[in-house]
């Protein structure tokens, strides 16, 4: 069968090359044509291109992978991946920033008012709905931490500022609210919670 | 511009002879800077094209001067570039030259580019030498960012944050890319490593593409004031010396307020929390980019509300597109009329959008929250200006070649010189 089409094929390159005229650029193609129908087996041709590009790819690819990968976070900025830190010094109403992984981190302990605010916003108010309840861990409802980056393009919010008494970054003015919601401005969502646990009442780790 | 002569050279130095035949150089040179047939109609806003290849060479040259005693370390980078104010020969003129080398390198940028949207320089044939364009400016911003990051100071650092963030609007891949491109998961020293090699990497790729620029240029020629294409050879001046002439003696007074900014004004352009050195805990209570980057700026800040994707995103979308949109010029421009000289509506429009520009810029420098009209803020405001950014390529440009009646055109640029001062050139 595969015989028969191939025969077809070259029959049909045959009445093509005859119909071309004479002198111009398409006797060029024909002629190498020519040459390419008498070698014994076109098909082997056609699979040794492919086959030699499909190699060339993979090692351009293997050799351009490496340039790019280099770029990643090196092994030693991926060892700073966690932190303790001692929250016993932090007084109610006050916070401190700390550093995990390079970027800034909020601890928080806030005051009883702050927290009912924060809890008494309407879901529907919300851009990104998130209750309170879910941005602190239980029994820990006064500790608030967070990611200290602007969602929005990675500034650090001034704390306690704002309509909502909250964070307000100084780039692009968003607006922040006692939970750390976004509340207006261009951020799309809330400030981040890292993944944090407490290994004592006063003592957290994160990351 | 078929009925052009091409110069041919012909050595008579039997050297000469020698050196041509084997590479035709000379000849070359000859036909594209000598003898290069030019309009004879240019007025000065056509010598920016020269300026912008002078202040390219400047970059160049004090650039490479300062990598000498630049260094590209998290620690130390902040303290070398004070050093190369203080101690360095001649150093603190350098650094002055390069830096607000940056300012006037934009300065002529805008000036170019506006020049040729007034004039109609991006239509047929001249598309690929308006796209070419077009690509050297997204080149020349992502070099001066990276040269603003390399002293390491707050804005620095906060620039190298906010604009690096922007990659991580995208879906999905964004973080991933933002670890890639910061080489962490902040900005820090691995960040500052690849910024310099970055910076001293595209000033090459700029002047490669300029070269493209300039062959794509010398194809069809320059278009000129009145837009009617050259048709005989007295319509033309040979290149030099009328046109090396008359760049110079513009590059010579873009000098003047060029020389005023190095020697007596160096950080008038900059911000003073510059001079603080980077510090990833503390953003700078207000944070602003450089005055070039000021109308694109506005334009991503005023997209502070979600619109079926989030605001972040929408913004970074829309922040994008006002500079990619420019690629679409030439086919978004339905007039066949190319200089606006001749086009009594486009005028109108052209010069708002010239305001509009302006006012965007002005916006980008200002709090968001600062009211301008009544209870309106700068927010609320510049949301009108970016309607009408888009809105001048998307609606005006398609709808004037429809429905605009054009002034009659010259017959030629000759007749239109003979008959001056009838063809103001605005």
């Amino acid at each position: 069968m595969g015989e028969v089409i191939a025969r077809a094929v070259r029959g049909l390159r045959k009445v093509a090359r005859n119909q071309a005229s004479g002198g111009d650029i398409s006797t060029l193609a024909t002629e190498s044509n020519l040459a390419h129908d008498e070698t014994p087996d076109p098909g082997k041709r056609d699979f040794l291109y492919v086959a030699t590009a499909a190699v060339g790819v993979v090692a351009v690819g293997g050799v351009a992978w490496p340039i790019i990968n280099q770029m990643n976070p090196d092994a030693s900025v991926l060892a700073l991946a966690s932190v303790e830190y001692d929250m016993s010094k932090i007084e109610t109403g006050s916070a401190v920033t700390i550093k995990w992984r390079g970027t800034p981190v909020f601890v928080r302990n806030r005051t009883q008012k702050e927290i009912d605010e924060a809890r008494a916003v309407p879901m529907d108010q919300l851009k990104d709905p998130e209750k309170d309840e879910d941005r602190v861990q239980k029994g820990h409802d006064n500790w608030l931490v967070m990611v200290a980056l602007c969602t929005h393009l990675g500034c650090i919010p001034v704390g306690e500022s704002g309509e909502f008494g909250g964070w307000l970054c100084p780039c692009h003015g968003s607006q922040y609210d006692t939970s750390g919601r976004i509340r207006k401005g261009p951020a799309p969502k809330n400030l981040v919670i890292p993944p944090y646990k407490f290994l004592t009442d006063t003592k957290i780790q994160i990351g | 511009m078929s009925s052009h002569e091409t110069s041919k050279y012909v050595p008579t130095h039997p050297v000469a002879k020698w050196f041509e035949d084997r590479l035709p150089l000379i000849g070359f040179t000859k036909s594209t800077l000598i003898d290069y047939p030019t309009p004879k109609n240019l007025n000065y806003w056509w010598t920016f094209g020269g300026i912008l290849a002078f202040m390219l060479g400047v970059q160049i040259v004090t650039g490479i001067v300062l990598a000498m005693h630049y260094t590209p370390n998290a620690a130390m980078a902040f303290d070398s570039v004070e050093m190369i104010k203080r101690d360095v020969n001649g150093g603190r003129l350098i650094q002055a030259v390069h830096a607000t080398g940056a300012s006037m390198f934009f300065f002529a940028v805008y000036i170019h580019i506006f020049r040729g949207l007034y004039f109609g320089s991006y239509k047929a044939p001249r598309e690929i030498l308006w796209i070419l364009g077009v690509i050297i400016y997204l080149l020349m911003m992502a070099t001066a960012f990276f040269g603003y990051v390399l002293p390491w100071g707050q804005m620095s650092f906060w620039a190298a944050a906010v604009i690096t963030n922007i990659f991580a609007a995208i879906p999905v891949i964004g973080d991933p890319i933002l670890q890639l491109l910061r080489g962490g998961f902040a900005v820090d020293n691995p960040t500052l490593n690849r910024f310099f090699s970055l910076h001293y990497l595209l000033p090459f790729i700029i002047a490669a593409v300029v070269v493209l620029h300039i062959w794509a240029l010398h194809v069809p020629g320059n278009n000129n004031p009145i837009g009617v294409e050259v048709k005989e050879k007295r319509d033309t001046v040979p290149f030099h010396p009328f046109y090396t002439m008359k760049d110079l003696f513009a590059v010579v007074v873009f000098c003047i307020p060029f020389a005023w900014f190095a020697f007596f004004a160096p950080d008038i352009l900059g911000h003073s929390d510059n001079y603080i050195m980077a510090n990833p805990l503390v953003t700078p209570p207000h944070i602003v980019p450089e005055w070039y980057f000021l109308p694109f700026y506005a334009i991503l800040r005023a997209i502070d509300f979600n619109f079926i994707i989030d605001s972040k995103l929408l913004g970074v979308i829309f922040f994008g597109g006002s500079i990619l949109i420019l690629f679409f010029v030439p086919w978004l421009d339905t007039s066949k009329v190319r200089s606006g000289t001749f086009r009594p509506a486009f005028k109108w429009f052209y010069w708002l959008f010239v305001v509009n520009f302006l006012l965007l810029m002005w916006y980008g420098a200002q709090e968001p929250a600062l009211q301008v009209l009544g209870p309106f803020t700068v927010a609320d405001v510049s949301k009108l200006s970016v309607v009408y950014y888009f809105a001048y390529f998307i609606v005006v440009l398609p709808l004037l070649g429809r429905f605009e009646k054009p002034r009659p055109l010259p017959n030629s640029i000759s007749e239109s010189v003979l008959s001056k001062p009838a063809a103001a050139t605005t």
